[in-house]
């Protein structure tokens, strides 16, 4: 197996992802068949074919640099669950 | 025992750019709260990144000037923590394939040589937004303006070995983003902002265990907090302990350094390609237009003050330590046509203005045309170099140029021998003792004679006029 219940713990923790302790052998279990998975394409030879970072055959296409947004935060802060002095109000973060 | 500092920088430089690099939000300083965080800043489901133009030119205008390999090719990247500054849980930077790669900038040494600091990378990335903890009770407020705001990230070699050297490397980087026009610079407003990596070794050894210090928001504050954080080291390590790595905040009001608890996962980013964003390309007519666009860089600048200009190496560094002071330097010596009274008048005189009233060189209330106006006036002998003070002094309180100071400040030279003779003869007349010291060979006395005769006359008397006259005069 090649996920450990550790590694599921810790990238649930990472991800924010809250699962119940009894699930993490059954996580670890079908992370691991997906993984295992994709490991057979660690058997293709790919000397000389170039890292791919987008399956599309095209680069960036860039944007001028021009303000084009105008100001809508009554509109945006409305669906916001908390809102006091145009800030977004979020449950105390700092340590 | 022997210590030897290890110091690297990480330096994010904020892109002098109209709209954020992604969205075309502005980011403008100041506004108020969220009025400037659109649907792609506040990390809306369904919307996408497009890359602005502008900041891809300017990483590249910036990796030319030290020299650094630009990647033809380069990707973004996700970094993936979960902070409420940052919507979308992922910051958009890159990571592998970065756009400038292994450059280097050349410091000058307090004892003149220059050392060659190398510069790792440079990449583009967005900024999170701001969290205000202090004014909610139990909660924290977020401002998303800064949110997505471009930045260049510039990553140093560990080159450095003292703090002065970390300050010497981080002033000639600010001044050099500044001069290209990519970055303004402002380290209160958080344009330029400088987290310093640190550690201790014995000479020769392997790097030791470092500590990256966070939230340097000027050139004394780095200078202070290295030197704090490597007494603490090696304190620690004398006495049994061990460095850990960590992130710690210095604190300027109590002068050192504290650890950032709580951040022990947050080095797990597990970054992948953006697959939002397609690779950016950069062309040799990009590199070519990049390379059109860049100003005369500092140090080829100074280079031409000394070899042109005729100014001293010393005097060529304080010129053009910042692009302002360089301009404002030239178009008074073009102004007043004396390159070398124009230097010392911009770095005396002047200078000294600036730091009484703490203000920078372009909101200076003397223009670089008044001050070559005054100039032109010691140079036909209107004014003396003394009077010139209190001419310098009445233009920058907003009396006019420098004629009218000149006029109403009745502060011109007088060259007229009767005049200056009678003043001269009253303070000969006054002082006998010391005429007598002078004649019995104490030359030094001379002096108090011309500082006596000056300051009767006010500082209108020409001094050459005075000088001659005295020495005539005192031989009795």
């Amino acid at each position: 197996m090649s996920v450990s219940e550790d590694e599921v713990r810790k990238v649930s923790h990472l991800a924010q992802l809250a699962i119940l302790d009894e699930n993490v052998p059954v996580y670890a279990q079908k992370l691991s068949g997906i993984l295992d998975m994709v490991d057979q394409l660690n058997a293709v030879d790919t000397s000389g074919v170039e890292p791919l970072a987008n399956p599309l055959d095209s680069v960036q296409r860039l944007r001028e640099d021009v303000v084009t947004e105008t100001n809508q935060r009554d509109k945006y802060q409305a669906i916001a669950p908390e809102v006091e002095q145009g800030l977004y109000l979020v449950p105390k973060v700092i340590e | 025992m022997e210590w030897e500092t290890v110091i690297g920088l990480e330096i994010h430089a904020q892109l002098s750019t109209n709209s954020k690099i992604f969205s075309g939000s502005s980011i403008a300083y100041g506004a108020e709260p969220n009025t400037q965080a659109s649907l792609v800043d506040l990390g809306m489901p369904g919307v996408l990144p497009v890359l602005n133009k502008q900041a891809v030119k300017m990483a590249l205008r910036f990796g030319l000037a030290i020299e650094a390999e630009i990647a033809p090719r380069s990707v973004f990247a996700r970094k993936n923590y979960f902070y409420p500054d940052l919507p979308k849980g992922y910051q958009i930077s890159q990571f592998e394939l970065p756009i400038v790669g292994l450059g280097h900038l050349d410091i000058t040494l307090e004892n003149g040589e220059t050392k060659r600091i190398g510069i790792t990378r440079a990449h583009l990335e967005e900024d999170a937004g701001k969290s205000l903890h202090e004014d909610f009770d139990g909660q924290t407020g977020i401002d998303l303006n800064r949110a997505g705001t471009p930045l260049l990230e510039i990553v140093s070699e560990p080159d450095m070995r003292s703090a002065k050297e970390a300050v010497a490397y981080v002033k000639k980087l600010h001044a050099l983003v500044r001069y290209l026009g990519v970055c303004d610079g402002n380290m209160q407003e958080g344009s330029f902002r400088c987290d310093v990596n640190v550690s201790v070794r014995h000479p020769g050894d392997e790097f030791g265990t470092r500590a990256e210090i966070k939230n340097l928001n000027s050139f004394r504050f780095i200078e202070r907090a290295v030197k704090y954080e490597v007494e603490r080291q090696i304190d620690l390590i004398e006495s049994g302990g061990k460095v850990v790595q960590e992130t710690r905040l210095y604190d300027p009001d109590r002068d050192e350094t504290r650890s950032m608890r709580g951040k022990e996962d947050s080095n797990d980013y597990r970054y992948f390609p953006d697959p939002d964003l397609l690779p950016v390309e950069i062309t040799p007519q990009d590199l070519e237009e990049a390379r059109a666009s860049l100003p005369e860089l500092p140090e080829a600048r100074k280079q031409r003050f000394i070899s042109e200009l005729g100014l001293s190496a010393e005097q060529a560094g304080d010129l053009t330590d910042s692009r302002e002071v360089a301009d404002y330097f030239e178009a008074v010596a073009a102004g007043c046509g004396d390159t070398k009274l124009a230097a010392n008048w911009v770095m005396g005189g002047l200078s000294a203005l600036l730091n009484k009233h703490e203000t920078e060189i372009s909101a200076a209330p003397v223009t670089a045309e008044m001050l070559a106006g005054m100039l032109k006036r010691i140079l036909d002998k209107t004014i003396s170099a003394t009077a010139a003070k209190d001419v310098l002094e009445g233009m920058w309180a907003g009396e006019g140029d420098a004629d009218a100071v000149i006029a109403a400040r009745g502060l011109k030279q007088v060259t007229d021998t009767g005049a200056i003779e009678a003043i001269v003869d009253e303070i000969i007349a006054k002082n006998p003792a010391q005429v007598e010291e002078y004649r019995s060979g104490k030359e030094k006395v001379f002096g108090f004679f011309v500082g006596q005769t000056m300051r009767a006359s006010k500082g209108k008397a020409d001094p050459a006029l005075v000088n001659e006259l005295l020495k005539e005069k005192l031989k009795g």
